[in-house]
């Protein structure tokens, strides 16, 4: 029997998986990856506390979490696409100029 | 069905978010005639968003008259004084960053009219934010901004020091997001709602859930993805390296309007959604609001690049913000209303200084570069003086009174060794603000300053932020009324 208790485990462990790959993976498009699945991980705890509460929030909140999420990538892939064409590399370890 | 469209319709009313509404239209439109202009031509774009600004200013102050709160989308969104307060703080710090900018990017090369939009954008995700009283709609103002200061950020796409800001703020932004957005799920699970004040009930109707380790986890992750958008040590890292990088308006906007942004929210959800967790985020808000003025102080003092030190030091305002909400009490949050209006003043201020002061290309930003700044420029030597004065909170600037309200909060709410803090922090910032001033006065120059052009735009914006930051340090009062009226 599947309870509700193993849709929020296994969106913790999802979402403890994508902190994880952004605090350890150097590309920066694997790094927006990582940020995704957290993000799709919460969304997964949204939709089951939502049937498991019986009320539609939740459900209506993942839908504006999946927009915004679009958005954001494609914000953030132009942004990528900039510092690409200028350092011909994306990885977090040429973001370097800027430093104390 | 016409009922339930009336129904929905009824609901819905616009009026409660009226002043965005506006804003949004003025930036669509603004895409639109940047279109159809000519390439290189922003000045008319420019002036045309401040027309919106203005009627924007317009209907706040008919919300701010009007003494009903207004409620809109089925109680998704509330035009109370509160949201009125933060969206005065919203439109002047969007205005004086727009006079500031055209004559900027003409300089740098990069007339782009989507700039003036952008920043329309952002400013009405910032009223979304405050007026916002359920988290979803929190959240989507909170996107609506960030989404737009990204690609400000990265504005400038030859530079490769704006790719790196944007780049950097967008992974570090969207990172944060996610835990906002667990902690939203998790007090989702906890009471059912997303709605704030119904957070607040059902906790305090239900005792028992207080102890629920969801609630706890709930509001840490949510309280994480605020402090990384307030820049509270220890989510600062971004801060810096954002704020140096990215075009200097845009600086200057970022740590006025969606800093306070942010604080709005952020002390919405504490003061209606967890008040039965005061104890709770208490503890936690005291010991952050120590460190990030603590850390914000001293990293700055060693500084050289004057954009890098007011970076820092924005951290450390962000901690005398925090203190207010420590003591969460009539003075002390309406000190943090008082204050961030203040320092939208003072801190654009400065900033226009510091963008008038640079030449093409290269920005004049170390502390060299202003050796005999003060008597080669003696009026913008004397602004940059007054709105340094105010950022170290002397009398009889804005800062003081600012600082003098919250930091009176905390003492009233027993707080005392977090004034003390806040007191001793304050004379640590003296230090690094004063050899800017020792530099432009008591240093031979170097320069003549002959590049430096007056326009228009920034001066109107120098002598408002000028007035700004006198008005609010002579007469603290009415402005105090204002804020104690707005909050809750």
């Amino acid at each position: 029997m599947i309870t509700i208790n193993h849709y929020l485990v296994l969106s913790a462990v999802l979402f403890s998986l994508g902190t994880f790959g952004v605090l350890t993976r150097k590309n920066a498009i694997v790094i927006f990856m990582c940020i995704e699945l957290m993000l799709n991980a919460v969304n997964l705890s949204f939709i089951s506390l939502s049937s498991h509460l019986g009320n539609m929030d939740g459900q209506i909140f993942v839908f504006f979490v999946m927009t915004v999420a679009a958005a954001e990538a494609a914000v953030g892939l132009a942004l990528m696409i900039a510092f690409f064409r200028n350092r011909e590399s994306i990885a977090v370890d040429d973001f370097s100029l800027l430093k104390w | 069905m016409e009922n339930l469209v009336q129904a929905a319709l009824a609901n819905v009313n616009f009026s409660a978010i009226m002043p965005s509404l506006v804003l949004v239209c003025f930036g669509m439109a603004l895409l639109l005639i940047g279109v159809f202009s000519r390439r290189g031509r922003t000045t008319h774009i420019a002036w045309i968003s401040i027309i919106g600004l203005v009627i924007t200013g317009i209907y706040t102050y008919i919300d701010w008259v009007n003494p009903e709160t207004q409620f809109g989308f089925a109680g998704h969104v509330a035009q109370d004084n509160f949201a009125v307060f933060f969206n005065i703080i919203f439109i002047a710090a969007a205005g004086l960053t727009i006079l500031i900018s055209d004559d900027y990017l003409k300089r740098e090369g990069y007339p782009i009219s989507e700039y003036y939009a952008l920043i329309l954008f952002s400013t009405a995700g910032a009223m979304w934010m405050a007026s916002g009283t359920d988290l979803m709609t929190i959240f989507l103002g909170l996107e609506v901004l960030s989404i737009s200061l990204y690609v400000l950020a990265g504005m400038f796409r030859n530079d490769v020091r704006s790719n790196e800001a944007g780049l950097k703020y967008f992974l570090l932004g969207a990172f944060s997001t996610g835990f906002l957005l667990y902690g939203v799920a998790l007090l989702y699970g906890v009471a059912g709602t997303t709605n704030v004040a119904d957070i607040g009930m059902y906790l305090s109707a239900h005792k028992a859930a207080l102890g629920n380790p969801m609630t706890i986890a709930g509001m840490v992750l949510l309280s994480t993805g605020f402090m990384f958008k307030i820049a509270i040590v220890p989510f600062h890292m971004w801060t810096p390296d954002v704020y140096q990088g990215a075009p200097t308006p845009i600086t200057a906007f970022m740590s006025a309007g969606p800093k306070a942004a942010a604080i709005a929210a952020f002390l919405r959800i504490l003061m209606f959604g967890l008040p039965e967790l005061h104890a709770e985020w208490g503890a936690m808000l005291w010991l952050l609001a120590v460190l990030t003025m603590t850390v914000g102080n001293f990293i700055a003092i060693s500084q050289t690049n004057i954009k890098r030190m007011l970076a820092y030091s924005s951290i450390a305002h962000a901690g005398y913000a925090l203190v207010g909400l420590v003591a969460a009490n009539e003075v002390g949050l309406s000190g943090i209303l008082y204050y961030m209006l203040a320092y939208t003043f003072m801190n654009i201020g400065a900033f226009a200084v510091l963008i008038l002061a640079g030449k093409q290309g290269e920005e004049n930003l170390t502390l060299d570069g202003f050796a005999g700044f003060g008597y080669k420029r003696p009026f913008l030597g004397v602004a940059l003086c007054v709105f340094l004065f105010s950022l170290m909170g002397l009398p009889p600037t804005a800062g003081f009174a600012g600082k003098f309200y919250v930091f009176a909060g905390a003492v009233k709410a027993g707080y005392i060794w977090l004034a003390i803090i806040g007191v001793l922090n304050s004379a640590v910032s003296l230090y690094y603000y004063l050899r800017v001033m020792v530099y432009m006065y008591f240093r031979e120059p170097t320069e003549d300053y002959s590049w430096i052009s007056m326009p228009v735009g920034a001066v109107i914006s120098i002598v408002i932020a000028l007035f700004g930051v006198l008005y609010l340090g002579l007469l603290p009062d009415c402005v105090m009324e204002m804020a104690k009226m707005s909050i809750f």
